[in-house]
């Protein structure tokens, strides 16, 4: 104690440390009170309500096991986790082998008109779920599916040659629809793979297959493994396809389990919960794997030479065979689907292309979906969701990684993961935890467009947190310290150099979360009320009620939409150098 | 052992456009030398290793190892890389980071179905000559750059390869320990007595392992020679700037003595004798090249002797750099680099005279004849 004294004396300039109110904590703890609150709680709810019974009038909710037990032990319960887990798996290995074919044509072969290819790859990215698996059910149901009404005509026979309604027709739609993803994984992987790993190979005297066993498919595993399980993720936790084709034909996976348990009367909030705690264990276990695989396969990086153009294979005369895969591919995967939406929107009632038909084209249904009453509520909704959301994903974003990136506070890491956990939510598993908590938490946002704006912050946090960490981490540090020592405050440093040094990261981050929030289905579809509907759940409805010509008619033109958002995302993109995801 | 003829190779870039990578480069490497390609980086160096490889497959021309063609155009032959037992160290190493040390350089010999305790027998025997017989087991990817690149070398001689090819193998290293590495490397090249070609832009690498270079730029081959002809015989203006630091002088020849190699230049310095490089005639315009280390300083002026040029210069600036000065001494417009000993403390402004020996100074065209003339003459 009087040592302490002592020194305190040595030095007469010293101040008492005082405590000092700074701007900085407001700015730091909102995100971070924000985070916690959007992850966490209604994960808790969730947790609870599935050992409750059904709250009714007549008797509150009790605490239960029963919900786990029909869950878990009841008849169908098998039927449910097989159909899942084929369904997922299927889709998976589809989407996985297109897109490596792909990407492997692509990237080490002299497939002729291969670079406008990759440009065009990413196309697909504007159709949303919906409206591809509607487009694939006008083109292969078995009573109205142009290919198979086509092919009837050609052949004269009644024969269905096509029949969307079942799992195979399911993991072919879904296949389809992740195979862009399972293509730019692929990618990425043939271009971290130094092609000198397989020449000193050659070089070592080792065959075309010696090399493609012990090298290229070692090599490859890790990364093959990874993309699998993203994409089983991907696909056991997707609704459109199984809700659209599989509910009319009963077979169903846990997604569209959850909501049905949700609409049906009473609902069983329990049973769904429970149902979503199983898909959610699913899906964090096939992320817990798939980040340790990436983990070893950091192992695997190397330094890397010069870079020399990795040598392509020449495949002779097949390379035209190879680019008419990838006419075919693009065929099935964009034009077939819009130009059918674009027929039907044309046409009184819907039918197969002929004269009469073609005589009959009009733009009535477009004259009508803008007339449609509610509409430009819809649109308004849709736009004022995905602009605000995009926003406040930005801002708590960039403080956020801020923090996690530029600050040694303790327990940084607990935050990127919190904001980053979103991720391992299947879109109705959110949407069902935050109806739940918002039912039971009455601030009197339930059954208002504000639950949703919560639902889609909470979901597409995380794609907002990548693209402004990757963003965060190029800015040199040594910017910041010079602003400080020029002597800026904390706030004025964050608002003059960070941000303004962020933008083009914020922008490219905003424009896809715009993008990604437009097209959400899965939370919405539980959490939407009568005047709060979003224009994709103007197209469910419509689907609903058998309206598939004012259908494709609104899908067309939110598809040209979206096209120009991601054109805008790709131009920003590229002018300032951030990869796509 | 290795003859290269006439060798032309070409790749299509990312624009669809062609690039020109090797032109008419030739050369002969006998059995048990170290060859080395030097130039600037897009000189076409790699390319021709790759070629050399079969990595690559050239346009035209002949590539033979001891007699036995692996490439030749006119015969319409191509030897896969894998059929050609060549080892090759690359840029990067590429070590498989799957394997260990072990598996990484057994795998030649497992493709080539040895028997198990032979090849055993084999990669201790190889590791223990690059010194990693005590990391058998490590993973490849736990090494240090220096000895992921002894394991890349042990993989590339285990094979016991007709010809080693080394693609700038110290590049990815550190100063100190890129020197160690090049004592090692030619160590192990003399010993096993290997034919190599080896591929750098350092000429510091370059003079020191070779037993002859050849310089390239654009494509093409400008000089071949012992380390010691390229440095003090530079053919072109080139290969003298490229290869080390020198002065260029520009003048006009004003006399040839053939039969002793000399000649004299006209400068601005005076006339000069210097050592006349291929292609220098009368009248011709010429720079000479005088290299700092050859361009002496003294405050008294020397007694010349038959062959010296001596000029009178003043101390226009001078850099104390430990282990020498620079000095930058100056004769009208022009200025002279020149290295002296830290014992000289003539100051600034002050006279000083300058001795180049003839030997050191060589005139070199300066419009030199097209490459190509030059490379076929080899």
């Amino acid at each position: 104690m009087t040592e302490a004294v002592g020194r305190v004396e040595a030095m007469p300039h010293a101040e008492p440390p005082r405590w000092r109110f700074d701007s900085r904590w407001i700015l730091i703890g909102v995100p971070v009170v924000l985070v916690v609150w959007l992850a966490i709680v209604p994960l808790t709810f969730l947790l609870w309500q599935s050992v409750l019974t059904p709250h009714t009038a007549a008797r509150p909710a009790e605490f239960t096991l029963d919900n786990f037990r029909t869950a878990y032990f009841s008849a169908d319960t098998f039927g449910l986790f097989v159909n899942s887990v084929v369904f997922a798996t299927g889709t998976a290995l589809f989407a996985l082998l297109v897109g490596t074919a792909l990407a492997w044509m692509n990237e080490r072969t002299n497939t002729p008109f291969k670079s406008l290819f990759f440009a065009l790859s990413i196309i697909p990215l504007v159709i949303p779920g919906i409206l591809f698996t509607v487009a694939w059910m006008l083109l292969a149901s078995p009573k109205i599916g142009l290919l198979n009404v086509a092919l009837q005509g050609l052949f004269g026979t009644d024969m269905v040659f096509f029949d969307i309604y079942t799992m195979a027709g399911m993991i072919w739609v879904d296949g389809l629809h992740y195979s862009p993803i399972a293509f730019l994984l692929m990618t990425a992987a043939f271009r971290s793979m130094d092609p000198s790993l397989e020449e000193s190979a050659q070089m070592s005297g080792a065959s075309i297959l010696q090399i493609a066993y012990r090298i290229t498919f070692k090599l490859a595993w890790p990364a093959v493994l990874g993309s699998l399980l993203i994409l089983f993720v991907r696909a056991i936790e997707s609704f459109e396809v199984p809700a659209l084709l599989g509910l009319p034909v009963g077979i169903h996976v846990y997604t569209s389990a959850i909501y049905q348990a949700i609409h049906q009367y009473p609902s069983q909030i329990g049973l769904a919960s429970s149902y979503a705690i199983t898909l959610l264990v699913l899906c964090c276990f096939g992320i817990y794997l798939q980040s340790r695989l990436s983990y070893q396969g950091s192992r695997f990086s190397t330094v890397t030479g010069k870079g020399f153009r990795p040598r392509t294979v020449d495949l002779g005369r097949w390379r035209w065979f190879a680019a008419s895969l990838f006419v075919i591919y693009f065929l099935v995967i964009v034009l077939l689907p819009f130009l059918v939406l674009v027929w039907t929107s044309l046409q009184k009632y819907y039918s197969a292309p002929s004269w009469d038909a073609l005589n009959r084209m009009s733009f009535d249904n477009y004259r009508s979906v803008l007339d449609y009453p509610g509409f430009w509520t819809t649109v308004r909704n849709s736009l004022f969701l995905s602009l605000t959301c995009a926003s406040i994903i930005m801002i708590v974003a960039a403080v956020i990684s801020w923090v996690v990136v530029r600050t040694k506070i303790p327990g940084r890491w607990l935050l990127d993961t919190l904001a980053s956990m979103p991720l391992v939510f299947p879109g109705i598993v959110l949407g069902l935890s935050i109806m739940i908590c918002y039912l039971y938490i009455d601030i009197g946002i339930y059954n208002t467009i504000w639950i949703m704006l919560v639902a889609y912050v909470t979901r597409f946090l995380p794609y907002g947190m990548r693209y402004v960490s990757t963003s965060m981490l190029q800015i040199h540090k040594e910017l910041e310290e010079s602003a400080a020592m020029s002597g800026a405050s904390w706030s004025m440093n964050f608002r003059r150099i960070v941000l303004p040094l962020l933008k083009p990261g914020l922008l490219a981050g905003f424009v896809y979360v715009v993008i990604v929030s437009i097209r959400e289905l899965s939370s919405s579809i539980l959490l939407y009320s009568p005047g709060n509907e979003v224009v994709s759940i103007m197209i469910w409805e419509l689907w609903q009620n058998g309206q598939y010509v004012e259908l494709s008619a609104l899908g067309v033109m939110l598809i040209l939409l979206l096209f120009v958002l991601v054109m805008i995302a790709q131009i920003i993109g590229r002018r300032f150098g951030i990869a796509e995801r | 052992m290795l003859s290269v003829k006439a060798l032309y190779t070409e790749y299509a870039s990312e624009h669809g456009t062609v690039v020109k990578a090797a032109q008419n480069v030739a050369f002969e490497v006998p059995e048990g030398k170290l060859f080395t390609l030097l130039g600037p980086s897009g000189c076409g160096k790699t390319t021709t290793l790759r070629s050399i490889a079969g990595l690559e497959r050239p346009v035209s021309g002949e590539i033979e190892v001891a007699g036995r063609a692996v490439y030749s155009s006119s015969r319409g032959i191509f030897v896969a890389p894998n059929k050609r037992n060549f080892g090759m160290v690359f840029q990067s190493y590429a070590i498989w980071p799957h394997m260990n040390v072990f598996q990484n350089v057994a795998f030649p010999l497992e493709v080539r179905k040895l028997a198990r305790r032979e090849i055993a027998d084999k990669v201790m025997r190889v590791l223990a000559a690059v010194q990693l017989g005590h990391l058998v087991d490590r993973e490849a990817t736990k090494l240090s750059g220096g000895q992921q690149q002894r394991l890349a070398l042990a993989r590339a001689l285990v094979m016991e390869p007709q010809l080693l090819l080394l693609d700038e193998p110290l590049s990815n290293l550190d100063a100190k320990l890129r020197d160690a590495m090049r004592t090692e490397l030619k160590r192990l090249q003399r010993e096993f007595n290997l034919t190599t070609v080896y591929v750098t832009h350092d000429q510091t690498e370059a003079l020191a392992l070779s037993h002859e270079i050849a310089v390239m730029n654009d494509g093409f081959i400008v000089q071949i020679g012992t380390p010691r002809q390229i440095y003090e015989q530079p053919s072109n203006q080139f290969v003298a700037d490229f290869v080390g630091q020198t002065n260029f002088i520009g003048g006009t020849v004003t006399a040839v003595d053939e039969p002793a190699g000399r000649c004299r230049v006209m400068t601005a310095l005076g006339e000069l004798k210097a050592h006349a490089a291929d292609g220098v005639v009368r009248d011709a315009a010429v720079v000479v090249s005088v290299r700092p280390e050859d361009v002496e300083l003294s405050e008294q002026e020397p007694t010349p002797e038959a062959d010296d040029n001596i000029v009178r210069t003043t101390v226009h600036a001078k850099d104390f750099l430990g282990e020498y000065l620079d000095f930058q001494v100056r004769v009208g417009d022009v200025v002279l680099q020149a290295r002296a000993h830290s014992s000289l403390r003539t100051p600034t402004g002050d006279p000083i005279f300058v001795r180049m020996r003839a030997a050191k100074c060589v005139a070199i065209r300066t419009n030199t004849a097209p490459p190509a003339s030059l490379a076929s003459q080899q």
